[in-house]
């Protein structure tokens, strides 16, 4: 005989009634787990829908327009290269994809193209200090870049310029080329493709966008910088921002930092990001306050009344010795029992009710997350725990001779 | 054991009530008294003054030398634990654990670890003729079996003192004769037995006997 036995004992011998504390906190529990796990997938599915949009924040020179930027997608005016290492090397959060562009128009077989220089992504990962910033590296959890969801579509190489306006690697004498471009001068992967006196070797032609990028030439930034003879400047800066930084003040952060750089956002994609985000986390609080309420209350009634029904015994463990530690620790126990098996079933309810249902209603895979399981047991324990200490203390301050009903 | 004037009054429906009034009382070791009186008058009180469950109104009460009501609830508990035994009317068994599991409380509280308490238990509920009974839930056993699981759970720590309400009240005569062969034979192993009984019968076993009435002792016949 010890505690952990009277305990259980007594909880079988009274199922029934403990039954209805447990279903309390296992819906409860179950609920709150299939929302924010649902919640979790349809954060990434609204990412990756973004970041399919592309860039969500832009630094432009003081003079353009955003309209001007999107409609033409070329202005005279620039601002240096430093402003990207100035960029880079801030503390600022979640900045993701830093995007330098130069772009010139050129002419090929008569007709008007934009050559547009960008630097790849060794170009940042050979600076070390650039790789220490962390550009590439910094997390970005539901935010503004794909994630590594498994089972989840993950972007051909060549297409991540498009989508993340990101490529890998680039010498100087290669070309990325947008659809039209191929189609038009009827060139393929592996031509060779003369711009501005330099003969470039054609590494990919990109899938079709429906954008003016279907008729740009992709460069090495500083290649183009050469050819146009500019110097190192550039006329934008595409940058995918975290949302959650975006409504933090990222722009303005960004704005002190580069004071003659126009910076823009597109404000309704960042709105609808975070508004789908805020909805779905005070929806899960909402469900929270729901079951410490419903739960903490099912269960605070269920020990008091158990605590009432077992007075008897309770003056009985006390006059053969017991303190008012063993009777205290016999209810927190009873508890600790039910949060933990509340937690866990809650836990395994929720995670098949989010995998069967997330498909259905928000239309995303949704797998199971085991992190959610300590999560579950953790809210589902301290639930129980609160909610039984004070029906507890009642017990172990119960007067043993009242309990005894034989004064 | 010693009582020094000891009351307790209640309050009940405004009245106040007096269930022991000045009551004085010396019970030397391995005595057998019984505590006799009409419905009312103070003896369960008395029972359960002596066993540091219900502290008096004025008054001290000793036991072992210790003045019981200056002690924490949670040291009288412990000395209830090592001296104390109860039996009580209506046996007041776990009913959720076996014969052997409620024998084994006691011992559980006392900190023997799980084999030690089994066989313990089992022993002396082989003692009290329950050997072939030891995974019987109370409510399977007849109403004399569970007095004895009760007095097997008493002896489990081996108090020195036995306080006894009524153990025999809700027996027939031959079961109540078994249970008080029982207490005798304790009382004969040295252990004080205080035994509070409407039973004239019962009484007559004892080695003295207290007559209360209205809280007051007001006689002791040996």
């Amino acid at each position: 005989m010890h505690l952990r036995k009277l305990v259980w004992r007594e909880m079988f011998e009274r199922k029934n009634q403990l039954a209805t504390s447990f279903l309390a906190i296992l819906l409860g529990i179950a609920v709150v787990v299939a929302v924010k796990n649902i919640t979790f997938y349809s954060e990434k599915a609204v990412a990756r829908q973004l970041d399919a949009l592309g860039a969500n924040v832009l630094v432009l020179p003081k003079s353009v327009s955003l309209q001007d930027y999107y409609s033409a997608d070329m202005q005279n005016d620039e601002f240096p290269e430093e402003y990207v290492q100035r960029l880079a090397l801030s503390d600022l959060q979640g900045l993701d994809n830093l995007s330098p562009k130069l772009s010139v128009p050129v002419r090929l077989k008569e007709r008007g193209f934009t050559l547009t220089g960008i630097l790849p992504k060794s170009e940042f990962q050979a600076k070390a200090m650039w790789a220490g910033a962390g550009i590439f590296s910094r997390p970005a959890e539901g935010c503004g870049t794909v994630a590594d969801v498994p089972g989840a579509f993950r972007p051909e190489a060549k297409e991540t310029l498009v989508r993340q306006r990101v490529i890998e690697d680039l010498s100087d004498t290669e070309v990325l080329i947008g659809a039209d471009v191929g189609t038009i001068l009827g060139t393929k992967e592996g031509d060779a493709l003369d711009v501005l006196g330099r003969t470039f070797t054609v590494t990919a032609v990109l899938p079709q966008t429906g954008t003016v990028d279907d008729s740009r030439i992709f460069a090495h930034l500083h290649a183009v910088q050469e050819l146009a003879g500019k110097g190192p400047v550039i006329n934008a800066i595409e940058i995918i921002g975290c949302c959650k930084e975006i409504s933090g003040g990222l722009v303005q952060k960004i704005n002190k930092l580069l004071p003659d750089a126009k910076v823009v956002t597109i404000t309704q994609v960042v709105d609808t990001q975070v508004k789908t985000n805020g909805m779905m986390s005070r929806l899960s609080l909402l469900f929270l306050g729901i079951i410490v309420l419903v739960g903490g209350a099912s269960i605070a009634n269920y020990m008091y009344a158990n605590v009432f029904e077992r007075r008897r015994e309770i003056g009985t463990l006390m006059a053969l010795g017991a303190g008012s530690v063993v009777i205290l620790k016999m209810f927190l126990l009873k508890a600790l029992l039910l949060g933990l098996a509340g937690g866990i079933c809650g836990y395994v309810l929720g995670t098949v009710l989010a995998v069967a249902l997330g498909p259905r209603l928000a239309g995303i895979p949704v797998l199971p997350m085991p992190a959610l399981v300590l999560w579950a047991i953790g809210i589902s324990v301290a639930i129980a725990l609160a909610a039984s200490y004070f029906p507890a203390r009642r017990a172990a301050r119960l007067d043993p001779c009242a309990t005894l009903q034989e004064v | 054991m010693r009582l020094e004037a000891v009351s307790k009054s209640y309050r009940h429906r405004g009245h106040t009530v007096a269930a022991l009034d000045n009551a004085s009382l010396e019970i030397v070791p391995g005595d057998f008294v019984a505590v006799v009186g009409p419905s009312g008058s103070g003896k369960s009180t008395l029972l359960l003054v002596l066993g540091g469950m219900l502290s008096p109104s004025a008054g001290k009460v000793f036991l072992n030398g210790h003045s019981l009501y200056e002690l924490s609830p949670n040291q009288r508990a412990e000395l209830r634990r090592q001296k104390v035994g109860f039996v009580f009317q209506t046996f007041n068994l776990v009913p959720y654990l076996t014969a052997l599991e409620n024998v084994q409380i006691p011992l559980f509280l006392a900190g023997l670890d799980g084999p030690a308490q089994k066989e313990r238990a089992a022993t002396l509920l082989e003692r009290v003729g329950l050997g072939d009974r030891l995974d019987h839930k109370p409510a399977e056993l007849s109403i004399g079996q569970q007095q004895r699981v009760a007095l097997a759970r008493v002896m489990a720590n081996e108090p020195e003192i036995i306080l006894a309400d009524e153990p025999t009240g809700n027996l027939d005569p031959e079961t109540g004769g078994q249970i008080l062969d029982l207490l005798e034979e304790m009382n004969r192993e040295g252990r004080t037995v205080v035994m509070v009984t409407h039973d004239p019968r019962a009484a007559a076993r004892a080695k003295r006997t207290l007559r209360l009435h209205d809280g007051r002792i007001s006689s002791a016949s040996n």
